[in-house]
């Protein structure tokens, strides 16, 4: 099991370097000049020289992105010989001069918004998602699967922007049953806080909810069916025990893989719901870092949202072998 | 039903259907057959006769919501069809077991052995924990698990398939049940593991005073251990008898063909195996008079096309033996004689 533990790390770590590896020369070959976007209007294409020997984008990419993966560790200093040298401190994760700030600092103050919204969300979802599949399953084909399949099938044909519109029209400005949102951190204000992420909430877990539905249906339904359910019941264990400890820990494992990565995937910002609801989350700072072709802040929001997944993919692994036995072994 | 020369237990008419949406299917149609403890019964058929369907209705194993079973099983005169839901759970692991024929994806594979064995225990025994450990390490010993300290706490996919069917048994026969039904039990293990698997069967019988159901299609583990035999064609038993009575006086041509398609060791054969002609019917579409006619070389000799208007009766013609046929007795007698002869003669 150690050893494992220890394969799966590296692995990851190695993917990790990778994965920085191919964003950082992929965004090296766009167009966009970060050099260009560190003076304004009244630039001059010697000022852009100046600066861009200044912040070292005269180098090879992989001296550069030496010096980002050095900066992560142990801090950076851009345009250390000027008259005013910019510091980042470590973690540095590149520095937006769109914004005059340290790239980490600005996803580090975005990360609580979204986090709160992928949490909350998770939890509704998964308890949503899964009881239903799970009622569905043990209904197949009667009206109550219908009607939650059918509830499933809306809820994934519906985009969440339309949902979140509607909801946002008819009960925040028509029906006026919650305030605007405006988000603040649950410490401050507890009630405006939930005022704010309920709907958010509902919205973002809405569509999940319904992919999980069928998805936990359909693995119940194969267990169902699998020999050992059949042996649990040649046992004489009572139906209640067979479906929640045959049938569900079988059933339920695949989900966890499913419900890890998708949580993960969340954290590297809900893009459309925090957009909808003003959030100040991580998804909405892309969307910005995008508008202002803002490349240092787009790379560490790539990069953070990408090291979720592989933390993700990692945790979900090793969870995996903790259900799973079989796992343990290969 | 609770008279003393009551047989153990008495299937009677046994009838399963189930409803599809194109009509209802009859899986299993008025089966009657009965077995002693300590003896064995085999049933015998192709795939889809209806015999693991047979085993799960007496088992309380069907979806009644997906099927409907009608008929009698009286377990030592109690009548498991008639019972609730809840009163054959009750039965079912302690008064009787089942062992399926795939122990590679019957055992469940996120448990332990013991904690799968200690749960049989548990759910029929009021008994402590440790005490349900203790019959699982036990009942591990006794089905000849090498080791079973250790393996008491194997996974399943740790051990062979020889060793997952011992589990099966260990834990089929865990709450000494009085009948146990073994659907095909050694079809997806080695050769020699099967002569291991059913000789641990029969000495466990033995031990148990068990009843035992054999489901199988093999003719050459029901020469070794049966002392009944139902062969099942279609969803009904065509021929029952004694186990002397089917392989030296069989009478109904698809057990004639049976035997005429196993391949023998004793005898240099030069000529290919003689299989049966066709497929076995669907239960859906199943033919209207005798369901072996469509298959069957001799049906021309009955008079008036009786194989294909009228269904057979299951006739005893004595001795406990009993056979599903329009075939007059001598000519049957005249047919049987030919084909065993044949078989007897066709290696010198």
């Amino acid at each position: 099991m150690s050893a494992y533990v220890i394969r799966r790390v590296l692995s990851m770590i190695l993917l990790l370097v990778l994965l920085s590896l191919v964003v950082f020369i992929l965004f090296s070959l766009l167009p966009a000049d970060p050099a260009r976007l560190t003076c304004g209007k009244s630039c001059t294409p010697e000022i852009i020289e100046a600066n861009r020997h200044r912040l070292g984008l005269d180098m090879p990419v992989l001296a550069q992105y030496w010096e980002f993966v050095k900066g992560i560790f142990v801090g950076r200093t851009y345009a250390a010989n000027s008259p005013d040298p910019i510091q980042c401190s470590a973690p540095c994760l590149g520095y937006s001069f769109k914004r005059g700030e340290e790239v980490f600092v600005l996803i580090k103050d975005r990360l609580p918004a979204t986090i709160w919204l992928a949490f909350g969300a998770f939890v509704l979802w998964l308890a949503a998602g899964i009881s239903l599949g799970i009622y569905s399953a043990l209904r197949r084909g009667r009206w109550q699967d219908r009607s939650v399949m059918g509830f499933a099938l809306v809820g994934y044909s519906l985009p969440s922007f339309f949902i979140g519109l509607v909801a946002i029209f008819f009960i925040i400005i028509r029906w006026q049953l919650l305030p605007f949102p405006s988000y603040i951190s649950p410490l401050e204000n507890p009630v405006q806080f939930l005022q704010t992420m309920l709907l958010p909430w509902i919205i973002l877990a809405t569509l999940y909810a319904a992919f999980y539905m069928r998805l936990t249906r359909n693995q119940m339904l194969e267990v169902l069916g699998d020999d050992y359910i059949r042996t649990a019941r040649a046992k004489g264990l009572p139906e209640r025990v067979v479906i929640r400890k045959h049938a569900l820990r079988a059933g339920l494992t695949p989900i966890v893989t499913a419900a890890g990565l998708d949580l993960a995937g969340l954290l590297g910002g809900a893009i459309i719901t925090e957009s909808i609801f003003s959030l100040p989350g991580i998804g909405s700072l892309a969307v910005n870092s995008v508008n202002d072709a803002d490349l240092p802040l787009i790379v560490g929001i790539t990069l953070v949202a990408a090291t979720f997944i592989i933390f993700a993919n990692l945790i979900v692994d090793l969870l995996y072998a903790v259900i799973d036995p079989r796992v343990r072994l290969s | 039903m609770t008279n003393a020369s009551a047989p153990f237990l008495s299937v009677q008419d046994l009838t399963v259907t189930f409803p599809t949406e194109d009509g209802s299917v009859q899986a299993v149609d008025g089966v009657s057959f009965s077995v002693e403890r300590g003896k064995t019964l085999a049933i015998v058929g192709e795939s889809g006769s209806g015999k693991s369907v047979t085993a799960q209705a007496i088992m309380g194993l069907l979806d009644r919501r997906l099927s409907s079973v009608s008929g009698h099983a009286w377990l030592d005169g109690r009548d498991l069809v008639a019972m609730g839901d809840d009163e054959v759970r009750h039965e079912r692991g302690s008064r009787m077991a089942m062992i399926f024929q795939d122990p590679m994806s019957s055992l469940h594979p996120f448990y332990r052995i013991g904690a799968q064995l200690s749960e049989a225990v548990l759910v029929h025994q009021k008994v402590s924990k440790q005490a349900a450990r203790e019959q699982a390490l036990e009942m591990l010993n006794r089905v000849g698990i090498p080791d079973p300290k250790t393996r008491i706490d194997s996974y399943p996919h740790q051990l062979s398939g020889g060793m997952r069917q011992r589990v099966m048994i260990a834990m089929a026969l865990i709450n000494s049940p009085a009948l146990l039904i073994a659907d095909e039990p050694t079809t997806a293990l080695d050769v020699t593991v099967q002569a291991q698997i059913l000789e641990l069967i029969g000495n466990l019988q033995q031990e148990y005073d068990t009843a035992v159901i054999m489901i199988t299609h093999d003719l050459g583990i029901v020469a070794d251990i049966a002392d009944q035999v139902a062969v099942m064609y279609g969803g009904r038993i065509v021929e029952a008898a004694a186990v002397d009575d089917i392989f030296y006086r069989p009478q109904m041509p698809y057990t004639l063909g049976l035997l005429a398609s196993v391949p023998r060791l004793d005898q240099v054969r030069v000529e290919r195996l003689d299989p049966i002609p066709g497929n076995p019917p669907s239960p859906i579409s199943l033919p209207p008079g005798c369901v072996f006619q469509p298959r069957c070389a001799y049906s021309d000799r009955v008079a008036d096309h009786a194989c294909e208007g009228i269904r057979p009766e299951l006739i005893d013609i004595g001795g406990g033996h009993a056979v599903r046929c329009h075939l007059d007795g001598d000519v049957r007698q005249a047919i049987a004689t030919d084909v065993l002869d044949a078989l007897a003669g066709s290696g010198t």
